[in-house]
């Protein structure tokens, strides 16, 4: 990818890198498209970069809080049969998935 | 396409305050009943909702057995709870058990919930009955409610306009008095906008407040739900009901929730409302400056005190929005990958894993979602990470930090909603000048503090009366006051 100081317009190599890593399957168009978008979009937020953060600590939630733990009880869970349900291919008690190894084929 | 703005429309029957609060007490004092209320709303969901689009799917069926069950539970002389004889519509990215949580998405199209959204849940055992699941921009990603997967939302004001967005089935829904109050979510504005734009009251809790248990994932650290109604005590209501610690969302906060409104509307006389400069700027629509220039008068003459803050990160808001907000997405919608549920691709014969993904998400997933997958998977990425997603990070204390140090000065904030009334559908905005309609309202949710829009008066846009938005922010945790304040306004507005 471009480095990262210089102007905030992806090249196309960059957008498709970006939709790969979205698992998003898009066309030439589609891509082209993408590139368009995210360049104009990027171009209003590279506002931020002319702010001073200099010894500023990042903030990734609201309240600087954290998580409370729960107690380490079993609970009542959703039942097996259901999730499959909702599954859309299931052989017997499994989701069926393609193969991810060898020659693939779903 | 049928206008609503003619005599037949239930907007033009209401001159009477008829908020959720009157309407249930009419239902305890035995006026009527909660089926009798139902069938009503049924009535004007089959009238206008053809031309409106606001609701994905009406659950009439299960709404009747509940209303049913609380009619008999009040005849036999039990409680059924707060909420008993209200009806109440729930955007469609909450879980419900009823019916389908599509999200306004080909990717959930068929998606049944196998658990219900704390908020449902809780609004149920209040005795609400639940009338249906409100249209939405998909995954909640949108300010016009045009993002939507079986198509956009009208608003009930001009129906050639915009509701807002994202939560604009909810909002057009209360407007045309298809539901007496409706569940939003709000993100960057999408409760408080689509208020705005439909003349409700649309409230956003402090982040914590209210659990997002069964509220279909965002962005994490900005997501929050709250109610669109007719009235701040209506909202303050909703809110006592959802509000509280949930074992189930661990970002909940602990804290006791206190009835907001036990102490009526605050006296004006003396509370410091800061007006921040550079949300009264040139920038807004002059109808939009015109009716909040008219507001303040009124508050003057009320005996509050008006004191200019400057708030100069707030453009820097959107920006910072949409860093934090799409790399989030980006994150939470990964799990949309066509194997466990949702949509997936037709198999094709030597296709992998990865393909398959990739087919199902980009076949699944509308325009502006792909686009905010995209942008967030971007910033997120090697090499950028810092330049956009850690310092936007870092933009969000200086943020947090101004808004903290503004609200030590005064008691609340007020500014415009959003800087112009509802535009048109065929308005075509390109995404940047989209993402501006929440310039406003974006930086409640990167500093996690509560927010509500009220009623503002009407502006002239193209020779069309249009509502507003007043818009009052608080310090975390302040509901209280927010809401006194908001009450207080509320009745100094409309009166």
């Amino acid at each position: 990818m471009n480095d990262s100081d210089s102007n905030p317009m992806p090249s196309i190599e960059d957008v498709a890198r970006v939709a790969m890593l979205s698992r998003l399957a898009l066309d030439a168009e589609g891509l082209e498209a993408a590139r368009g978008d995210l360049a104009a979009i990027l171009r209003h937020v590279a506002a931020i970069r002319s702010l001073d953060v200099e010894g500023v600590e990042p903030l990734p939630r609201p309240q600087d809080t954290v998580n409370r733990l729960a107690d380490d009880e079993p609970g009542p869970m959703l039942d097996r049969d259901v999730l499959l349900e909702l599954a859309p291919r299931t052989e017997g008690p499994f989701i069926a998935v393609p193969k991810v190894l060898g020659e693939g084929g779903a | 396409m049928e206008h609503l703005n003619d005599a037949s429309h239930p907007l033009q029957h209401e001159s009477r305050r008829d908020d959720l609060v009157d309407r249930i007490a009419t239902v305890r004092d035995g006026e009527t009943t909660t089926v009798e209320r139902l069938e009503g709303t049924l009535a004007r969901i089959e009238a206008v909702d053809g031309a409106l689009n606001a609701f994905h799917e009406v659950l009439s069926d299960d709404a009747r057995r509940h209303a049913a069950s609380i009619d008999r539970q009040l005849a036999e002389g039990r409680d059924p709870g707060p909420l008993a004889g209200a009806i109440v519509a729930v955007k469609d990215n909450l879980c419900t058990t009823e019916g389908r949580t599509t999200c306004s998405s080909r990717m959930l199209e068929h998606y049944r919930s196998p658990f219900e959204a704390t908020v449902v849940e809780r609004l149920r055992t209040a005795g609400a009955t639940i009338i249906g699941k409100t249209n939405l921009d998909e995954f909640a990603m949108g300010s016009s409610s045009e993002n939507c997967a079986w198509g956009p939302v009208r608003n009930p004001h001009g129906v050639d306009r915009v509701p807002g967005g994202s939560s604009g089935g909810s909002a057009a829904a209360v407007a045309a008095d298809l539901a007496d109050v409706a569940l939003g979510s709000d993100t960057g504005g999408s409760i408080r906008q689509p208020a705005a734009f439909c003349g409700c009251v649309g409230f956003k809790p402090t982040y914590g407040r209210i659990s997002r248990y069964g509220l279909v994932a965002f962005g994490s650290s900005l997501d929050q739900i709250g109610p669109i109604a007719r009235s701040v005590r209506d909202a303050s209501l909703l809110y006592e009901v959802m509000a509280g610690v949930d074992p189930n969302d661990a970002t909940t906060s602990d804290l006791p929730v206190e009835p907001p409104l036990a102490d009526g509307p605050i006296d004006l006389r003396g509370l410091r409302v800061g007006v921040p400069r550079e949300h009264v700027s040139d920038r807004n629509h002059p109808g939009v400056t015109a009716s909040f220039g008219a507001t303040l008068d009124t508050l003057r003459s009320a005996g509050a005190t008006i004191i200019d803050v400057d708030l100069p990160l707030t453009h820097h808001g959107i920006s910072t929005y949409y860093v934090i907000a799409p790399a989030e997405a980006s994150s939470n919608l990964a799990r949309y990958d066509g194997i466990r549920y949702g949509h997936r691709a037709e198999a094709r014969p030597g296709e992998g894993l990865e393909e398959l993904y990739a087919r199902t998400r980009g076949e699944g997933f509308g325009a502006e979602v792909r686009r905010r997958i995209m942008l967030g998977t971007y910033v997120l990425s090697a090499g950028y990470y810092d330049a956009y997603y850690t310092r936007a990070l870092k933009v969000r204390r200086l943020i947090k930090q101004e808004l903290d140090q503004v609200l030590s000065q005064c008691d609340v904030l007020l500014g415009p909603t959003t800087p112009s009334p509802a535009f048109r559908l065929d308005a075509d905005l390109d995404p940047v000048s989209m993402y501006l309609n929440d310039v406003y309202t974006v930086n409640a949710n990167i500093a996690g503090i509560p927010a509500i829009s009220i009623p503002g008066g009407l502006a002239e846009d193209d020779g069309e009366a249009l509502p507003t938005g007043l818009h009052l922010q608080a310090p975390a945790f302040a509901e209280p006051m927010l809401l006194r304040t908001a009450a207080a306004i509320e009745a100094l507005v409309s009166g």
